[in-house]
Formats: structure tokens, sequence, C-alpha cells
């Protein structure tokens, strides 16, 4: 309850102030403007707009996502925070925060694709949706951890990148394959190794972040 | 009034080969209040953090206890009230919003006549509805106050209580700090005579530079 109502806290803030939205939204414009202008007339096969999807996701995540504490950090209220509740409380808050705004981010990119590529076709329906939840839930569970790292650094825009790639690099290639996998028809069962190194790696970053978060926090 | 004590044990401080601070040994009970003096730099804005624990110390510890129950780290900012210029409240809220995200986060009812009263002892009733974006830099350290006092905290931490405050502000700080040192137990952490005059002791820094 007291991690939704720092969430609630967030949000309200994040309609007010739009400081991750607007990015993030601007990021994905771009991106995919950029790439609908380089490919001009060719034809994308369907594995290759399966792999730019992860990769749009992949970098909008690190233009978004990392503005959870550093918006905290700049404004000055890390602070306040730190005194008003206890780190569990803190990164679930910012976790609920980030999972909405992956969810939401993630829903826009693959609709956006739907419609401006028409070799994005996915067979099997289910099983990308089971690859996109619980890849939103990696993405955004490492993201939060990465951005509480990061705002305690002075050069946060370089760090984020830096730390994100090695972490999320296991996440996006195991998204790749289940995309692939689920544009080609696959079954589920065909994917079962796929879908178990997703949710390991899902269940492995949150217990992480729990138990580390709060040495990150306190300075 | 409550049973409320803070003790320092060998507490040292260093920021890389900086000592800020060394061995300080100290106990704070409720009822009083207690002074931190020292010039500029002398590390009162470090030691009130390591109590409040916003920040380590190098060595030592700190033991916060409500009569003799150990008070968590993780559960400390309920029992934790603080005040100082660094502290930061939301700019894109109202003040009456930010004291009822407080209360919600810390996961308590939000006090509204308590909230009033305080509003109205520091003068902010009026302009509760405005953004704190509006709000000049004596009038958000009044909101501070009230973001300290809402939660009915036991150990209260001022530092520098009356940076940016007029003198009808001061006043209003001094009567404050009194009251609530009636049960609980208040340190304050300055340079002015005035915000240490009602102190019971002063831990001065400069003692602790060996």
């Amino acid at each position: 309850m007291k991690s939704y109502s720092l969430f609630r806290k967030d949000w309200q803030s994040e309609i007010r102030t739009r400081y991750a939205i607007n990015a993030l939204a601007m990021f994905i414009l771009v991106t995919i403007s950029v790439i609908m202008f380089s490919i001009g007339n060719e034809k994308l096969s369907a594995d290759l707009t399966g792999g730019l999807l992860w990769v749009v996701i992949f970098f909008s995540a690190m233009s978004g996502l990392s503005r959870a504490f550093v918006s905290e950090e700049e404004r000055g209220t890390t602070m306040t925070l730190h005194l008003i509740a206890s780190p569990s409380t803190i990164y679930s808050g910012k976790l609920i925060f980030n999972l909405l705004l992956v969810f939401l981010m993630n829903f826009v990119i693959t609709i956006l694709f739907s419609m401006l590529f028409p070799a994005f076709v996915v067979k099997n329906i289910l099983l990308f949706v089971i690859a996109f939840i619980f890849g939103n839930i990696g993405i955004a569970v490492s993201s939060t951890i990465i951005a509480a790292i990061i705002s305690k650094a002075s050069s946060k825009g370089t760090l984020y990148p830096v730390l994100s790639f090695p972490i999320l690099l296991p996440l996006i290639l195991t998204l790749l394959e289940l995309t692939k996998f689920a544009m080609e028809g696959n079954t589920i069962a065909a994917s079962q190794i796929e879908i178990y190194v997703l949710l390991c790696y899902d269940v492995i970053m949150t217990t992480a972040s729990y138990l580390l978060f709060d040495f990150i926090w306190k300075e | 009034m409550t049973d409320y004590s803070v003790e320092l044990k060998n507490l040292v401080k260093y920021f890389g080969r900086r000592l800020i601070f060394d061995n300080i040994n100290f106990k704070f009970t409720a009822g009083n209040i207690y002074g931190i003096s020292g010039p500029n730099g002398s590390g009162k804005s470090t030691l009130v953090k390591i109590i409040a624990d916003l920040i380590s110390p190098t060595r030592g510890n700190v033991i916060h206890k409500a009569g003799e129950k150990v008070i968590e780290a993780e559960q400390l900012h309920n029992y934790l009230g603080f005040v100082s210029p660094y502290l930061y409240l939301y700019d894109e809220f109202t003040a009456e919003e930010n004291l009822i995200h407080f209360s919600n986060i810390r996961g308590i009812k939000f006090q509204r006549d308590k909230a009033e009263h305080l509003l109205n002892e520091v003068n902010l009733f009026e302009r509760r509805n405005d953004l704190v974006r509006g709000y000049s830099s004596g009038m958000k350290q009044r909101l501070k106050f009230i973001f300290a006092l809402l939660h009915n905290p036991m150990l209260l931490i001022f530092d520098e209580p009356t940076s940016n405050l007029d003198d009808a502000g001061k006043n209003k700080v001094y009567e404050l700090i009194s009251l609530e040192a009636k049960n609980n137990l208040v340190i304050v952490a300055s340079n002015e005579r005035a915000d240490l005059a009602p102190c019971k002791e002063i831990i001065e820094l400069e003692k602790f530079k060996r």
C-alpha cells in the first residue's frame, strides 16, 4: 500500500512535469521515423522487424526509465524519500512506476510496428504475449535498479547505457529468439527453454534488486 | 513524555582522507533539547545525517531506542522528523498535496485537522493550495516544519532551523522547538546563538578533531 502511494505520487508528478513520458514519446517517434526513412522502399524480412522491435524497445528503455531515480536526485528530493519510506517501499514504488511506463511504451511501439511494417506478423500470438509480458517485467526490474545506481553518479547519461548493456543483453537475446519463434508460428512447447530463461532472469533480477537496493540507496 | 533515546558510540567520520570528527560518544534522551555547534565545515550536517541514518559513519554506531526497544534502520523514518535547508519538497505539488502524499507513503492516515493547525501556526494556511514552486525560500522552510511534525515523531532533528526565516518565523520556530521538547527528543545543529540558547547540552565539534 505504501509502495502504491509512492507510485501514485510519482504518477501524479509525471502527469504534471512530463519528465519521462515526453522523452519516451519523442524517442519512439524519432527512432521509428529514422528506421522508416532509412529502409525507404526496401522490404524488410520478418526476422529483421522482430529484431528492430527489441532494438527500439531497448534504446527507448534507456532514454526514459532511468528517470525514476534521476529526477529525484536532480530535484534534490532523494533525502525527502529517505525520510518518509523504507528502502524496500521506495524500490517497489519506483518499480511499479517503471512497469507501467514499460508496458505503455512497449504496447505503443508494438502497435506502431504492426501498423508500419507489413512484415511484422506474429503467427503465435500467445507466445508473443508471454515474451512481451515477462520481457517487460525484466526490462522494468533491471532498469529500475540500474537507475538507482546511476542516480548517485555524476555522469549519469554515459553510465546508464554502459551498465544496462551487459545486464539487459541476456534478456534482449532471449526476447529476440522468442519473438522470432512467435513470428514463425512455433508452439509454446517448442519454446520452453527460452521461456524458462526469461522467467529465471526476472526472478534473479527481482531478488538481486531487493537484496542490493539497501546498499545502493544509502550514501 | 516519550522515552526515546539516541546513543552515539565511538563515532568517526572521514570524507576520503579528511577527518570530519573523531570518537564522539554521547547519549541524547527525550524531554531535552541538544545542540550541535561548530564553524562552517566542522561536520554539523554530517553528524545529524548520520544520526538520521541518511549517511553511514566511517566507524562507530548510532543506537536509536524507544524505551528498551531498539529501532531498526528500516523503521527509523517513522520515528524521525527532520528539517534542514538541503531538504526539498515537491515543487510540482501544493503544500497540502505534499503533506497528503507524505502521509500516504508513510502508511498513516492524513490528519487534516493537525495539518491545518500547523499550516495556521506557520502562516501558510491561506497558501496551502498553491504550488510549492511559487513559494519563497522562507515559506518553503516553514512548510518543512509541518513535514517534520505531521507524523508525531519522537525524535526531531533541526539542522539550521531558522535559515531563510524572518524574525516572526524564527520566534515561531523557537516556540515549536520548546513545545516539542516537552515530550520528544530535539537535536538542533546550528551556528546561531539564539538557535542553541534553549539547549541543555551542546556538542562542540571542534573538540572532536583529534
